[in-house]
């Protein structure tokens, strides 16, 4: 199993496209951190702009390392899963195209295993992005921006506000943060590799998860009522955002944050809960169809 | 016959009137030179606050604040450890910039019971254009202690300031050891979609708009007229 995993991790590590993920999120982190340090006021006008003539805010403490790295997750929320799509959606339609797929599922290994070490693989170059993402717009955000308390604003329900966690509350969330988003990130994995199995190229998954993915998040984002109600909870982009639930801090009657808390724990456990499941029916479907699939023809 | 006894009523009323004024209006204005001496005997002042905002979209913590307060009418809050939302009314907070200034109507409007204190309405009528924009300020004052407990102004821009202090070890020189500054605010409504936030289901009714949000500052220490570096306040 090990020198099965060590051989599709070789594969992964030779394959050019691999680096194109990690320049493309250290391009966008990058351009953003820029932009920021150009005219970051300008997003916080933004933000602010229905009370700007009723308060004062410093500027410069409240563009920090730990805004820009929220700043930067919610805009990565579309693009990440294409870049995990290039690895998992190449992982059994690359060999089909290659012609090795044949030779490989004839060795003395079940199928199970190869699509289990396939997707291992592919999980743990989503956990190296994931990882690569977090030095970069976190960790390089901090050193360039400081840390200071970090300021959100939200819309919820009716009502938009600004949440303020100070600063030694932050940290942790982004940990919890990361660890959803990883899990909702292996649900495109799991994705990817479903749609590779039903291919014979690459180029066809990689468009269908794109697709599916762009397509379920601009649903997911629709404010109609009956969309809402209806659609979305059977959605699993509705879901994919679930990392932001770590900084809805619990308030007190006074609006004032509990520091180390979350408004509502139950939602986040739920979430992740829903895409644990999708994880493990789509693996499900992904080995049941792979052990039926004809590769003879 | 009608128009004489019209012109002799208004003669009477406005005689009246000036016969009140004159009988009161003495100590009130005696009151208020008082105040404004007791008042202006700070020139600056170095606090060190404990600082509550109270506004219904702002979910911010409690934080440790310097308040620094320059003659006439400069004030500046200052978070060192984080970050704070600073009304920009903040300098209605300080009294010297509320009572200063000699271009006041002083007005007797009774009495009044405020934290079983019987206190002295005065209402300070801007005789020129303020420079804030201020039409109207009524204050309260504990005439025994010369110590003002009210205060509530109304400008022309901004909507109506209101501030009410309570004293302790600082009330020989004027300064409260709490206070609670009220100021109008605007509804905060962020531009659509551009946060996709995450949907936890938590409670998505609007609850009542309050217009009006407040900050609650307990002082833990003043240092009194010690100056205060000007960088301060740019």
């Amino acid at each position: 199993m090990w020198n099965l995993l060590q051989i599709e991790l070789f594969k992964i590590y030779k394959r050019p496209r691999t680096y194109i993920a990690f320049l493309a999120i250290t391009a966008i982190v990058l351009i953003f951190q820029f932009a920021f340090l150009a005219d970051g006021g300008s997003y916080l006008d933004l933000m602010l702009q229905s009370i700007k003539d009723s308060f004062e805010i410093e500027k410069t403490k409240a563009i920090n390392g730990y805004l820009m790295c929220y700043i930067i997750l919610n805009t990565l929320l579309v693009q990440v899963p294409i870049l995990v799509a290039l690895i998992s959606a190449d992982s059994i339609s690359g060999e089909a195209n290659m012609g090795t797929l044949r030779l490989l599922v004839s060795k003395p290994i079940s199928r199970q295993k190869i699509l289990f070490v396939k997707f291992i693989a592919a999980v743990l170059f989503t956990l190296l992005l994931l990882i690569w993402m977090a030095v970069m717009a976190l960790l390089l955000s901090l050193f360039m921006f400081g840390a200071d308390d970090m300021l959100l604003f939200r819309v919820k329900g009716d009502e938009s506000q600004i949440i303020q966690i100070t600063k030694d509350d932050v940290m942790w969330r982004y940990f919890a943060a990361f660890g959803y988003a990883f899990v909702a990130l292996v649900v495109i994995t799991a994705i990817s590799l479903l749609l590779s199995i039903l291919a014979e190229n690459s180029i066809g998954p990689i468009i269908a998860t794109v697709c599916i993915v762009i397509v379920c998040t601009i649903v997911s984002n629709i404010n109609i009522p009956v969309v809402e109600k209806n659609v979305k909870p059977f959605l699993f982009t509705s879901y994919l955002v679930g990392w932001k639930g770590f900084f809805y801090i619990n308030t007190t009657e006074s609006g004032m944050p509990i520091k180390g808390s979350i408004e509502n724990w139950p939602a986040i456990q739920k979430s992740l809960l829903i895409l644990l499941a999708h994880i493990a029916v789509l693996f499900s479907v992904s080995v049941y169809i792979f052990r039926k699939k004809d590769i003879l023809s | 016959m009608y128009p004489f006894y019209k012109k002799l009523l208004f003669l009477l009323l406005s005689l009246n009137c000036l016969v009140q004024i004159h009988c009161v209006g003495q100590p009130i204005n005696e009151l208020f030179e008082k105040l404004k001496k007791k008042i202006n005997a700070i020139d600056n002042y170095e606090a060190d606050a404990l600082m509550k905002t109270n506004v219904s979209f702002l979910k911010v913590p409690a934080a440790n604040v310097k308040i620094y307060f320059q003659k006439p009418n400069q004030v500046k809050i200052k978070n060192e450890q984080g970050i704070s939302f600073v009304p920009k009314g903040i300098m209605n907070m300080n009294l010297s910039s509320i009572i200063n200034g000699n271009n006041y109507m002083v007005i007797d409007a009774g009495t009044e019971i405020i934290k079983n204190i019987n206190v002295r309405i005065l209402k300070l009528l801007p005789i020129a254009n303020h420079d804030d924009g201020l039409v109207l300020a009524t204050i309260y004052v504990n005439e025994k202690d010369l110590l003002i407990l009210k205060t509530e102004t109304t400008t022309k821009e901004n909507g109506t300031y209101q501030l009410e202090l309570s004293y302790g070890k600082y009330s020989k020189y004027g300064l409260p050891d709490h206070l609670i500054f009220s100021f109008n605010t605007k509804d905060y409504k962020l531009p659509k979609g551009i946060t996709f936030d995450f949907d936890d289901g938590a409670n998505t009714k609007k609850t009542v708009e309050k217009k009006q949000g407040n900050m609650d500052i307990t002082f833990k220490n003043y240092i009194i007229n010690k100056g205060i570096p000007s960088n301060v306040f740019k």
